[in-house]
Parts: structure tokens; C-alpha cells; sequence
């Protein structure tokens, strides 16, 4: 212990690798718990050491079986990893089957592993509000990687890259022809696209593809995406999985990108968490306060747009009573 | 405050210790759970003891759900059980269903599993009983 600590005792705790400190501090950072503001910010100097890494794709790729291969590999060579891994809530009922754990096979001693499963909670963009700050506290408590497994994704599901440092983006042959490579969104985030399933037919056309895919983009950027086939049936191609991540992650650090992106997934976290506290505290007011309400009141009667709502908000809302 | 803590959905694990395949009573009951607006971690067939009460550690739920048809009940619920006891985490409540004998279900109710569904068991019964385990107060 150093000397002169005044770290909040569940902190100290996860410092020193209780388990279920950090189980039970993932919670209130998911219920969004007040209790666990004063913990998350006695170890954010503490942060920053891991290499957090997304791992995307749609449903049913394989990213938890890839994971599952993954984590073995790297508890092989030693390196201790914990998992987050996402999936969606009931926007109908907030409930949710969190079934990533099922591929997960680890000895039930080892404790440089740690796995964690998430639900959405209403969030868009493939992770929950507050899957950036559960890896932060994985990284406190002193894992070397965190691995970030996203729901199933859509074309647009790209909060991922404001988490991870390298993205993982995991297809399977036969998802489409070549003109879906070409398109914005999933296939611009890969820092390594992992053609999965390869064992079938169609693996080596979608790597050609996705070859193709990132030799067109090389003269624009520094790293190109390196493209790695993969199969969790019959387990070949995790090393070069892995090599290829650690590759991008070695390129952010002679390239110095890794300080340049890091300051902008920073930057993008400080306005998500206004955003959602001043969107929060607008709603309420818009609900109950008497001068707000008048507001909106003039909306809702045709008087003045939405638009022009705003700009008076904007300007300043009246003090609050 | 958006979300308050008081109105954070319960988080449950469902398992199935032992050696048989019969997930279907499982998944039901995932099912239903979630519908409920659960938040269940499935971890799915043939699970020891010590799987089930690390998952249950690190996924910080508030209620176990056990499902087993092979028979070794006997063995298993009190494994699990003592090895919660073994972590400090017995106040975790633990219920199970499945194809349990009445006197079996009697001697495992005293060692400490909370509620246990047999067949033909709605699955109101089992959510509402879900519900008032995980928060007592409620």
C-alpha cells in the first residue's frame, strides 16, 4: 500500500485485486450509481495501461467463440485480460439474455481472467452508456488487455472505436458481394478485419475482397488494415488474430496516433456525458418546470418551431426555481 | 436522476449444473425472466459448482437460478451452496427447478435453496417468485 492513501476503500480494493469490488463497482457504474463517482475518479490516474480492444461484427459471427480463443491464447502466454461483453436489452421490456458467457471456458481458479456481461440498456451504437467506464476499471484493477465485445452490429454501430484502441471487425464469407466493403460505416472503423468460419466455402473470396478493401485505402492512411482468417470449429488462425492486433497496437505507438486518438475518444466521452446530463436535466425541466413548460407550450401550439425553442434554450434557461 | 439505482433492472444467473443436455426448461425460463425485464446471464449446460458461483461473483448478480434433470441434485445444490457460503456470498438467494422428488425438495429448501419449481409450474409463479427473492422489499 502507499502511503498517505486516501482512496476510497472499494478503490483500494480493486487496486489490489478484489474481485468482487470490481464486480460489485461495474454495477453501480452500470445502475449509474452516484456511490461510485468518488471511486471511478480515485482510479482514473490508475488508467490508461491496458490495451483495450473492440471486438465488432454481426450477430452470429463468432466474435464470442473468437474471444473465447483469444483470452485462452493470451492467459498461455501469461497475459492477464478481462471481458466486457455486450448484448441487447429489451427496448420493449429493458430485460435482457446476456449469452456470451455460454462460449467462455475457463478454469474457474485462474484469476487472471475475468469476464463481465452487459446489456445495452436502451444505448445505440452497439455498447451500453457505460461500457467505456467498466473497461476503465478493468484497466485499474491491473488487467493487461480488456477485451470489448460488442452486440451484434449493424452497418452503423460504431461507438466501439471511442472505447477501443484497436477494432476488430469479424465477418464471415457469403455476407455479401464486394459493393458491401465499398459501403461507409462498419467496414471504415476495422483496424483488423477477421474473415471468420473460414473452414467455409467462400473465406478466401471474402478475404480477397476485404484485401482489395484496405489496398485501396493504404495511400490515404498510415496503417493499413490487415485482413486474417480465422476458424473457431476446428481452432486455427487466433495467433495471427492476435498478431495482427498487437501489430496496430505497436503502430499507434511509433506512429504517435495512439495520443492523437486516445485525446479524441476523450474528447467524445466529456460531450456524451454532458449531453446526457444536461439532455437529462432539459427533459425533467421541460416537464416541470412552469417557464420551460410555457416553452414548450408555444411549441406545441404552432407559435414557435422546435428549432427556435432551442436557440432560447441555448441563449440561457430561465434560472431554475 | 435518470435511472435510479432503486429502479435498476435484477440481474440473474441461470445455469444448469450436471452432465444432462435438457435446456429447453432453461431457456423458458430465461425467456420469461427477461420479458420481466431481467437481466439474465445464461450460462448455459454443464456448469460445475465452482463455474456457477464465479460467474455469479463476477457478473454481481442478484439471484441464482438453477435448472437440472439429471438427477445429482443432491450433490450439486449443496455445492453450490456451500461454496457461495465459502465466498461470503450465501445471501445470494438460489432457486431451481427441474425433476426434484417432494422429499429431496424438503431437505434441499432447509440446506437453503429458496424456492424450487417442478413441473408444471407457471412461469408467473416463477417470475414473481424471481422477483421477490432478488428484492425482498419490494
Amino acid at each position: 500500500m502507499t502511503r498517505g492513501d486516501r482512496l476510497p476503500p472499494a478503490a483500494r480494493a480493486i487496486l489490489d485485486g478484489d474481485r468482487r469490488a470490481l464486480a460489485r463497482v461495474i454495477s453501480q457504474v452500470e445502475d449509474q450509481d452516484p456511490a461510485a463517482d468518488a471511486v471511478a475518479r480515485a482510479l482514473y490516474p490508475k488508467t490508461g495501461r491496458a490495451a483495450v480492444i473492440g471486438v465488432t461484427g454481426p450477430l452470429g459471427v463468432g466474435k464470442s467463440s473468437l474471444i473465447n480463443l483469444l483470452v485462452g491464447q493470451l492467459r498461455d502466454a501469461g497475459t492477464t485480460v478481462a471481458v466486457v461483453a455486450v448484448d441487447p436489452s429489451s427496448p420493449f421490456t429493458g430485460g435482457s439474455v446476456l449469452g456470451d458467457r455460454i462460449r467462455f471456458e475457463r478454469r474457474s481458479d485462474d484469476v487472471g481472467v475475468f469476464f463481465r456481461s452487459m446489456a445495452s440498456r436502451g444505448e445505440l451504437g452497439g455498447i451500453a452508456a457505460r461500457t467505456r467506464q467498466v473497461a476503465r476499471l478493468m484497466d485499474a484493477a491491473g488487467f493487461d488487455v480488456v477485451l470489448v465485445e460488442t452486440v451484434g452490429s449493424g452497418q452503423v454501430d460504431l461507438a466501439i472505436r471511442d472505447v477501443a484502441s484497436t477494432s476488430v471487425v469479424v465477418l464471415v464469407p457469403h455476407l455479401g458481394d464486394e459493393v458491401q466493403t465499398l459501403k461507409a460505416g462498419l467496414f471504415e472503423i476495422a483496424d483488423v478485419f477477421c474473415v471468420n468460419k473460414s473452414d467455409l466455402p467462400g473465406a478466401d473470396l471474402a478475404r480477397k475482397d476485404l484485401a482489395e478493401l484496405v489496398s485501396l485505402g493504404a495511400a490515404r492512411s498510415a496503417w493499413t488494415p490487415k485482413v486474417v482468417l480465422t476458424s473457431t470449429t476446428q481452432p486455427s488462425g487466433v495467433d495471427a488474430l492476435w498478431t495482427a492486433i498487437s501489430d496496430h497496437e505497436k503502430f499507434l505507438d511509433t506512429s504517435g496516433r495512439r495520443a492523437v486518438e486516445e485525446r479524441r475518444r476523450l474528447s467524445v466521452e466529456i460531450v456524451e456525458l454532458v449531453r446526457e446530463r444536461v439532455g437529462r436535466d432539459l427533459a425533467e425541466r421541460l416537464d416541470h418546470d412552469p417557464d420551460l413548460r410555457g416553452l414548450l407550450d408555444e411549441v406545441v401550439t404552432r407559435k414557435i418551431d422546435p428549432s427556435l425553442a432551442a436557440d432560447r434554450l441555448e441563449r440561457g434557461p430561465p434560472a431554475r426555481r | 436522476m435518470g435511472r435510479s439505482v432503486k429502479g435498476a433492472p435484477i440481474r440473474v444467473l441461470i445455469a444448469k449444473p450436471g452432465l444432462d443436455g435438457h435446456d429447453r426448461g432453461a431457456k423458458v425460463v430465461a425467456r420469461a425472466l427477461r420479458d420481466a425485464g431481467f437481466e439474465v446471464i445464461y450460462a448455459g449446460l454443464r456448469q460445475t459448482p465452482e463455474e456457477i458461483v464465479r460467474a455469479a461473483l463476477e457478473e454481481d448478480v442478484d439471484l441464482i437460478g438453477l435448472s437440472i434433470l439429471s438427477g445429482a441434485h443432491m450433490a450439486l445444490f449443496p455445492k453450490v451452496l456451500a461454496l457461495l457460503k465459502k465466498e461470503k456470498a450465501g445471501n445470494i438467494p438460489v432457486f431451481a427447478g427441474g425433476i426434484i422428488p417432494d422429499e429431496d425438495a424438503r431437505r434441499l429448501k432447509k440446506a437453503g435453496i429458496r424456492a424450487i419449481f417442478g413441473p408444471g409450474t407457471t412461469l408467473e409463479e416463477i417470475v414473481t417468485t424471481a422477483q421477490r427473492l432478488a428484492r425482498p422489499a419490494a
